[in-house]
């Protein structure tokens, strides 16, 4: 089966971050993930679409969730899938990052999904690997696909993110996340706050486009929707705001911040949440959240990545035939 | 009784302010006379075209051995010494173990007689074992040939250390080179803190972690009137406070290197480890301000900072390759392409900065081309057109920002001693002997 049509075909190789992908290659990423939801709504969970082609999942750094959601991904389009992850770093045991991505990729590997500490780490694999290289995480320069389901699960339930005001809270500094949702949403027309404590804002981020706010409270009523960022106290190398108390106090989104926000304001959290912490319990499991469509529409974003570099892979193949 | 002429070359002798035309005399290994040469000479060179200048002299320079021979020996960094057009370096403290005793520094010195390129001058460590909080036994390193002091990339934090130490080293009227850096303000950075930084999400290592480090410094210096030497200046607050503190006679110098001047943060966009230094590349308008600190002469010496690394180390995530460019062999292009051909600098204060200036920072009577001086000669080829290949370098550190860049100028021939130890690519030393 083909749902490629001939207008639109995919010209890269790699997705190393948002930052390089132009307004259209993101749409077309998110047409995709909604026809693979159509086709998921009427039946077919499972194509054929990368019988035979081998995704090595390559997780240099902890992670449950987007780990398990790429395996998912790569299953549900009939691909084998080899994980990769080690306890420590490669250097640990002698090997340098490349060795080890090559020697997996000699195993007859098609795609390589990488996550690791270091930003840049996947842009290097790209240079020393034949394998396509889709990012799922760079230490704190960008997460791709985070942001397209972010980006996805705005699109679905507003229609378009044109014009539409997107604030991210918390931890601007050491968030992949934040970063990558910027390039995204920028690209599609929305206006974007970061808001979160003074520390944790740098300055310099305003040349991406955005503007800085430090008072949630003063820019929940013109937020369409607020995206929650995980306090990423492991990558914290100093204290970057007093107390967990006071972080909760100043951007929490609890209940009653959450009641005078704009009407019919989202609440996005790419997870995993410290309840309490970013949001309390009752938000997240409220009426506004859509915090569970998020992983649910994570899966159709990488599909659709997988499905897109594969496409590109084919093609290349046919041209070296011809 | 042995006579080489050198014919026929520009010669530049910032030490007696010296640009012209002209033959220069070598005899018995030392400088026999320069203008005009008339009468008998056992050998010739043609140096028409070329640039006759004083051997360049670098002010801090890693060897590596002994400890890490995998990046560098003793003998492959001075022979990049020699292809970079140097005839004396200094070489950093920072080797396994640390030249923080007189049988270390002595081993340095061995290590460069055996390997017979260029001259060799140790820095001794400042402190033992390079930890920062003891004296190293500085009277003895002087004694067993170390020009200066150096914690090498470890910056002297304790400021009571570093207050004696420029106080004791007046004795011996060596400076204290001191690398620029507050560590609580950069640890665990990879590169300059700005909007490029922001951009990457790699940590940052901020301008006043270095100006911070600069001011402490000066004030000792002013205190103690010992002598200071900045090492790797690279920020507009730094260059100004060195100014000053010029200007109210305190007794410093400092240098830059030509990477800082030839390239700024925003290369890191490629994550490739080449670009990872320290202090790290900074943004343009700091450049800037390099370049008028060298025009005005605040600036008083350029340096390699030759950093060597194997292949297998610089290869890697940026969080687990090391900071560091393998320099010596590409001072001379990036310095014409920086300073020369955009005119902020003339040839008399190029040559300045990389010979004169650095031989009165080390206390060496080099750096001259004036009469019974030692010969230590470069010609440089100054229109000479190449591409910098890493796998063409005699170092062992291929980590260069600079692979691939077409560049003009190279050192054509040098001398040591008055012997031709360099000429048209080739080394003319021993073999590499099993030292």
């Amino acid at each position: 089966m083909s749902t490629e049509s001939p207008s639109r075909v995919w010209n890269r190789k790699h997705i190393l971050g948002l930052e390089e992908l132009s307004a259209e290659e993101i749409t077309q990423i998110l047409d995709q993930a909604a026809e693979f939801k159509q086709q998921a709504k009427a039946g077919v969970l499972k194509l054929n679409s990368l019988r035979g082609k081998v995704v090595a999942n390559l997780f240099f750094e902890p992670s449950t969730r987007t780990r398990t959601s790429f395996g998912l991904a790569a299953k549900r389009l009939s691909a084998d899938t080899v994980d990769f992850s080690p306890s420590g770093s490669s250097l640990s045991k002698g090997e340098t990052f490349i060795d080890t991505a090559k020697n997996i990729e000699a195993m007859g590997v098609d795609q390589v999904v990488v996550r690791h500490v270091t930003p840049g780490a996947p842009h290097l694999l790209s240079k020393h690997l034949k394998a396509s290289v889709l990012n799922a995480g760079d230490g704190t320069h960008e997460h791709p696909t985070q942001a397209l389901l972010d980006i996805f699960t705005i699109r679905e339930k507003k229609g378009t993110l044109d014009g539409l005001t997107v604030t991210l809270v918390g931890d601007i500094l050491h968030s992949r996340v934040a970063r990558s949702n910027i390039w995204g949403l920028k690209k599609l027309g929305a206006r974007v706050i970061v808001c979160g404590p003074s520390t944790l804002i740098p300055r310099d981020i305003t040349q991406l486009g955005v503007e800085i706010s430090y008072d949630l409270d003063a820019v929940l009523p013109e937020s369409d929707c607020v995206n929650l960022l995980r306090v990423q106290f492991e990558r914290q190398r100093s204290a970057f705001f007093p107390s967990i108390r006071e972080y909760a106090h100043l951007f929490g989104l609890n209940t009653e911040r959450a009641s005078r926000g704009k009407e019919g304001m989202m609440v996005l959290a790419p997870g995993p949440i410290n309840r309490g912490v970013e949001l309390s319990t009752e938000v997240a499991d409220g009426p506004h959240s859509v915090v569970l469509d998020q992983v649910t529409n994570g899966l159709l974003v990488r599909m659709s990545c997988l499905y897109l570099l594969n496409q590109y892979q084919d093609r290349q193949a046919e041209r070296g035939e011809a | 009784m042995t006579s080489l002429l050198i014919r026929g070359g520009r010669l530049i002798d910032p030490s007696q302010d010296l640009d012209r035309t002209g033959d220069l005399l070598i005899r018995d290994g030392k400088i026999a006379g320069a203008g005009d040469v008339a009468g008998h000479v056992d050998e010739e060179i043609d140096a028409e075209g070329m640039i006759v200048v004083p051997g360049l002299i670098d002010l801090h320079a890693a060897l590596r051995d002994p400890g890490d021979e995998e990046d560098e020996t003793t003998f492959t960094g001075t022979a990049a010494a020699l292809a970079g057009g140097f005839t004396s370096i200094a070489c950093l403290p920072d080797t396994t173990p640390a030249i923080d005793n007189r049988a270390a520094a002595e081993f340095a010195i061995l290590q460069a007689a055996r390997a017979r390129n260029c001259h060799v001058y140790p820095l001794g460590a400042v402190t033992k074992n390079l930890n920062g909080e003891e004296l190293a036994e500085m009277g003895q390193l002087v004694d067993g040939g170390a020009v200066g002091f150096s914690d090498g990339k470890n910056p002297i934090h304790n400021a009571e250390i570093m207050r004696r130490a420029l106080e004791y080293s007046r004795m011996f009227d060596r400076p204290i080179f001191n690398f620029p850096e507050v560590e609580e303000l950069s640890r665990s950075g990879i590169m300059h803190e700005g909007y490029y930084s922001t951009l990457l999400g790699l940590r940052g290592m901020p301008a006043a972690a270095e100006s911070i480090m600069v001011s402490r410094d000066l004030a000792l210096a002013e205190m103690t009137e010992g002598r200071l030497h900045v090492t790797t200046v690279t920020v507009s607050n730094s260059v100004q406070q060195i100014l000053q503190a010029k200007e109210a006679g305190v007794k410093v110098t400092c240098s830059v290197t030509p990477h800082h001047l030839a390239l700024d943060d925003s290369t890191l966009q490629r994550f490739d480890a080449a670009f990872k230094v320290n202090p790290p590349l900074r943004s343009q308008d700091h450049i800037d301000s390099l370049i008028r600190g060298l025009k005005d002469g605040t600036i008083d010496a350029i340096s390699s900072d030759h950093q060597p690394y194997s292949v297998e180390k610089k290869r890697n995530e940026l969080d687990e390759a090391p900071f560091g460019i393998a320099g010596l062999e590409t001072v001379i292009p990036i310095c014409i392409q920086t300073l020369i051909d955009p005119g902020h600098l003339s040839w008399l204060q190029l040559i300045d900065k990389l010979s004169t200036r650095p031989a009165r920072i080390l206390g060496l009577s080099k750096g001259t081309l004036r009469e019974n001086s030692t010969a230590d000669v470069t010609l440089i080829d100054p229109d000479a057109e190449w591409t910098i290949e890493p796998e063409q370098f005699y170092s062992r550190g291929r980590n260069t920002p600079f692979a691939g860049w077409t560049v003009k100028g190279r050192a054509e021939t040098v001398l040591v001693n008055g012997q031709v130890r360099f000429h048209q690519g080739q080394l003319l030393s021993r073999a590499n002997p099993v030292a």
